[in-house]
C-alpha cells in the first residue's frame, strides 16, 4: 500500500522536527471511519499538558500510545470519550471525529459518546455491589438499553474477554470475588457489552502478573477484528506485541507531543526520530 | 544430595498445624505474678489505709497492676516494659469505659424484673393505674406507639438525609457548602427545641399526635443520617465512578444504580445511627405526641404513646409499683434498640461479603 505511513498520520508544531511531518489529514485514507483527531490540546487550570497532537486511528486496528511518565497519555486518551471532562479545572481546544461525527458537536450527548467509546482502566474495578453476570451486564442497565437474550450476550461478552471458562460455572459470585487478571477482564467483557466500535485501555495490565498480561494481550489482539483499540502502555514489549500503530509521546517540561507516530514495525526498527529510538530502546524514560 | 531430599519430603508426615508463636505458659507466668501483687496491695491499701469501698479498691489495683507489670517487663529491657504498661494501660482504659455500660444495663434490667410478666406485653394502661399491682397493665400501646413513631421518622428522615449527602458528595450542587453548614448546626439543636418547633407549627393547629412526634424526632435524626452517609459515600471509591461513566452511564444511573448499592451496608448503619439518636428522646414526644395508655394504631387527632413517654409517666406518679414499671419500659426500650440493631447489621451484613 502507498499510503502506509498515512495510515496514521501526525501533525506536530513547528518545534518538533520529524520526519512524518506531512501533516496532511487525508481523510480519504481512514475513510469516515474510525477515530480521528485533530489539533488537541489540553490545559489543566493555566497548565498547558498536551499541544496539538492530531492522530488517526484506522477503523479495526490496535494503535499503542507510548511515553514516559507525564507527557499526556492518558490525558489525551480521556479526550477521546470525553472522561476528562469530570476533572473541574480541565480545558480543550481541537477536534474529535468519531465515524466522521464530531463527538465534541454540541448537539452531542457526552453519555452517547461513552457509549461508542469505551473504557478499560489501570486498576480493574469490578461494581462490588454486583455478582460476575451483573457486572457484564451493567452497562445496559446504567444505559437503559433493552436487550431481548441477556444469556447469550453475557456468554459472548465473556467468551471475547477470555474470562468464559473461568468463571461460567459461578455467574453469581460476586465480582470482587475474581483474581486481578481476571477482574481485568471482567471489566473488558463489561466494556464489551454495550458493542462499543472503539476500546481505549488505561494501561490495562500494569497491575496484573505476566500470566494475566499475556491472556490480556490475547484478548486485545481478537478483538482488534472488529474494533478499533487505543492502549497506553509503559511496556514495549507489550506496545511491541498487540500494537498495529504507535505513537510516541513525549514532554520536554513543558506540554506533551506527538514525537512520532508510524508502524509499530517502523517504531521499533527505524524510527526517524533519535528520542524515539532512545526510548523504544529503553535508553530513557 | 537431590535423593536425600527427595527420600526425606516422601517419609515426613504432614505436620499438624500449630501456633509457635502463642506460649500460654511464658504469658501466664508474665501476668500472674503481677496480678497477685497488684491485687494484695490493692486490699492491703484498703484495708491499712484511708481509700475504701469497690473505687478505692479499683484505683489503687490499677496502678498497682500498672507498676507491677512494668517492673516484671523489666526483667527483659525497657522496652518490653513501656510495652506492658502500656498494655496495660489500655486494657484498663477500655475496663473504666465498660464498666458504667455493664452497670446501666445491671441496674436497668434487675430493677425492671420484677415488672414482667407475660401480659406485661400484650397489656396496656387503659383500666390499670400506675400504682396497681405489678401483674396487671403493661406496655403494648407504648411498644406499638414508638415502633409506629419511629418508622414514621425513619421514613421522612432516612431518604431526605440520605438525598441531602448525595447533593453533597455527587451532585456537588453549588449551595453544598452551605448546606454542609445548615446540616452541622442543625445536629446542634437541643432536641426540646425540635419539639417546641413542631408544637408551635403542628401541634397547635391539630393537637397532640403521633405524627406530630415522628415529624420532630425526624428533625432531630436528619442531620445524623445526613452527616454519617456523607463520610460513606465519601469512601465509595471514584474508580467506580468512572466505569460507570465510561459505560455512558448518566449521573442519576451512576448514583442510584453504583454509589449507592455499593454503599448500603454503610447507609445502613447511618439509618441506625439516626435512629438510635431518637429512639430514647423524651422531651420531644411531651410536646408532640404525648402520651395516652390506651393500645391504638391512630397516629393522627389523638395523643400516641411511646416506650420514653411511658417510662416518664411511670417514674413521674412515683409510687413503689410505677417506679418499677418505668424501670421495666426502660429495659424493654434498651432490648428493643438492640434488637434493630441486630436486624439492621443481619440485613446491611450481607453484600460486605
Amino acid at each position: 500500500m502507498a499510503n502506509d505511513e498515512n495510515d496514521l498520520i501526525t501533525g506536530v508544531s513547528a518545534q518538533v522536527p520529524i520526519a512524518v511531518s506531512a501533516v496532511s489529514f487525508d481523510s480519504e485514507v481512514v475513510g469516515e471511519q474510525g477515530l480521528r483527531t485533530q489539533g488537541i490540546h489540553v490545559w489543566f487550570a493555566k497548565h498547558h499538558v498536551l499541544e496539538d497532537v492530531c492522530l488517526d486511528f484506522p477503523a479495526n486496528s490496535v494503535t499503542g500510545l507510548i511515553g514516559p511518565s507525564g507527557c499526556g497519555k492518558s490525558t489525551f486518551l480521556r479526550v477521546l470519550n470525553r472522561m476528562h471532562e469530570f476533572i473541574p479545572t480541565a480545558a480543550m481546544a481541537g477536534e474529535v471525529f468519531l465515524d466522521g461525527e464530531e463527538i465534541y458537536g454540541p448537539k452531542v450527548d457526552a453519555t452517547a459518546v461513552r457509549l461508542k467509546v469505551g473504557m478499560v482502566f489501570q486498576k480493574p474495578n469490578p461494581f462490588p455491589s454486583m455478582t460476575i453476570a451483573q457486572n457484564v451486564l451493567a452497562g445496559l442497565k446504567l444505559a437503559n438499553i433493552k436487550v431481548l437474550d441477556k444469556d447469550s450476550l453475557l456468554e459472548e461478552c465473556l467468551m471475547r474477554a477470555g474470562l468464559w471458562k473461568e468463571v461460567k460455572d459461578r455467574l453469581k459470585a460476586s465480582g470482587s470475588s475474581l483474581s486481578g487478571g481476571q477482574q481485568q477482564r471482567l471489566c473488558i467483557a463489561r466494556a464489551l457489552a454495550v458493542k462499543p466500535k472503539v476500546l481505549l485501555m488505561d494501561e490495562p495490565c500494569s497491575a496484573l502478573d505476566p500470566a494475566s498480561t499475556l491472556k490480556v494481550e490475547e484478548t486485545i489482539v481478537q478483538l482488534s477484528s472488529d474494533m478499533t483499540i487505543v492502549i497506553v502502555t509503559h511496556n514495549m514489549q507489550q506496545a511491541a506485541r498487540v500494537s498495529d500503530y504507535c505513537a510516541f509521546f513525549l514532554s520536554d517540561g513543558g506540554p506533551g507531543q506527538v514525537v512520532e507516530a508510524d508502524r509499530t514495525a517502523v517504531i521499533f526498527s527505524s524510527p526517524t526520530d533519535a528520542r524515539t529510538a532512545d526510548y523504544v530502546q529503553g535508553r530513557f524514560g | 544430595m537431590s535423593a536425600v531430599i527427595a527420600e526425606n519430603s516422601a517419609v515426613a508426615a504432614v505436620p499438624s498445624p500449630k501456633k509457635p508463636w502463642v506460649n500460654r505458659r511464658e504469658s501466664v507466668r508474665d501476668t500472674v505474678p503481677s496480678l497477685i501483687i497488684a491485687v494484695g496491695v490493692a486490699v492491703a491499701s484498703v484495708l491499712l489505709t484511708g481509700l475504701a469501698g469497690p473505687l478505692g479498691f479499683y484505683v489503687t489495683f490499677v496502678i498497682s497492676f500498672l507498676v507491677a507489670s512494668f517492673v516484671s517487663g523489666l526483667r527483659h529491657d525497657s522496652v518490653k516494659a513501656i510495652d506492658k504498661a502500656m498494655a496495660t494501660l489500655i486494657t484498663a482504659g477500655f475496663v473504666t469505659a465498660f464498666i458504667p455500660w455493664v452497670s446501666i444495663l445491671f441496674t436497668v434490667f434487675k430493677r425492671g424484673a420484677s415488672a414482667f410478666y407475660l401480659g406485661y406485653f400484650t397489656n396496656d394502661m387503659a383500666v390499670t393505674s400506675a400504682d396497681d399491682d405489678l401483674g396487671m397493665g403493661g406496655l403494648s400501646h407504648a411498644i406499638v406507639g414508638s415502633v409506629i413513631i419511629l418508622a414514621i421518622a425513619s421514613l421522612i428522615a432516612i431518604p431526605f438525609g440520605i438525598i441531602t449527602a448525595v447533593y453533597i458528595t455527587e451532585v456537588k450542587g453549588r449551595l453544598r457548602g452551605l448546606v454542609r453548614v445548615m446540616v452541622q448546626s442543625m445536629s446542634g439543636v437541643p432536641s426540646v427545641v425540635a419539639g417546641l418547633f413542631i408544637y408551635a407549627v403542628v401541634v397547635s393547629k391539630f393537637g397532640f399526635s403521633g405524627v406530630a412526634g415522628a415529624l420532630a424526632l425526624s428533625i432531630l435524626m436528619l442531620p445524623t443520617v445526613a452527616r454519617t452517609a456523607e463520610e460513606v459515600l465519601k469512601l465509595v471509591p471514584d474508580d467506580l465512578r468512572s466505569a460507570a461513566y465510561a459505560l455512558g452511564a448518566s449521573q442519576t444511573a451512576t448514583t442510584f444504580r453504583i454509589v449507592l448499592p455499593t454503599a448500603r451496608s454503610g447507609l445502613i448503619t447511618a439509618s441506625m445511627l439516626g435512629l438510635a439518636r431518637v429512639a430514647g428522646e423524651t422531651a420531644p414526644l411531651i410536646l408532640t405526641a404525648f402520651y395516652s395508655a390506651i393500645f391504638s394504631l391512630k397516629v393522627t387527632g389523638q395523643p400516641l404513646a411511646s416506650l420514653p413517654m411511658y417510662v416518664y409517666q411511670n417514674f413521674t406518679t412515683g409510687t413503689d409499683t410505677a417506679l418499677t414499671r418505668a424501670w421495666g419500659g426502660a429495659a424493654v426500650l434498651l432490648g428493643m434498640i438492640f434488637i434493630l440493631f441486630i436486624l439492621a447489621r443481619l440485613s446491611g451484613g450481607r453484600s460486605r461479603r
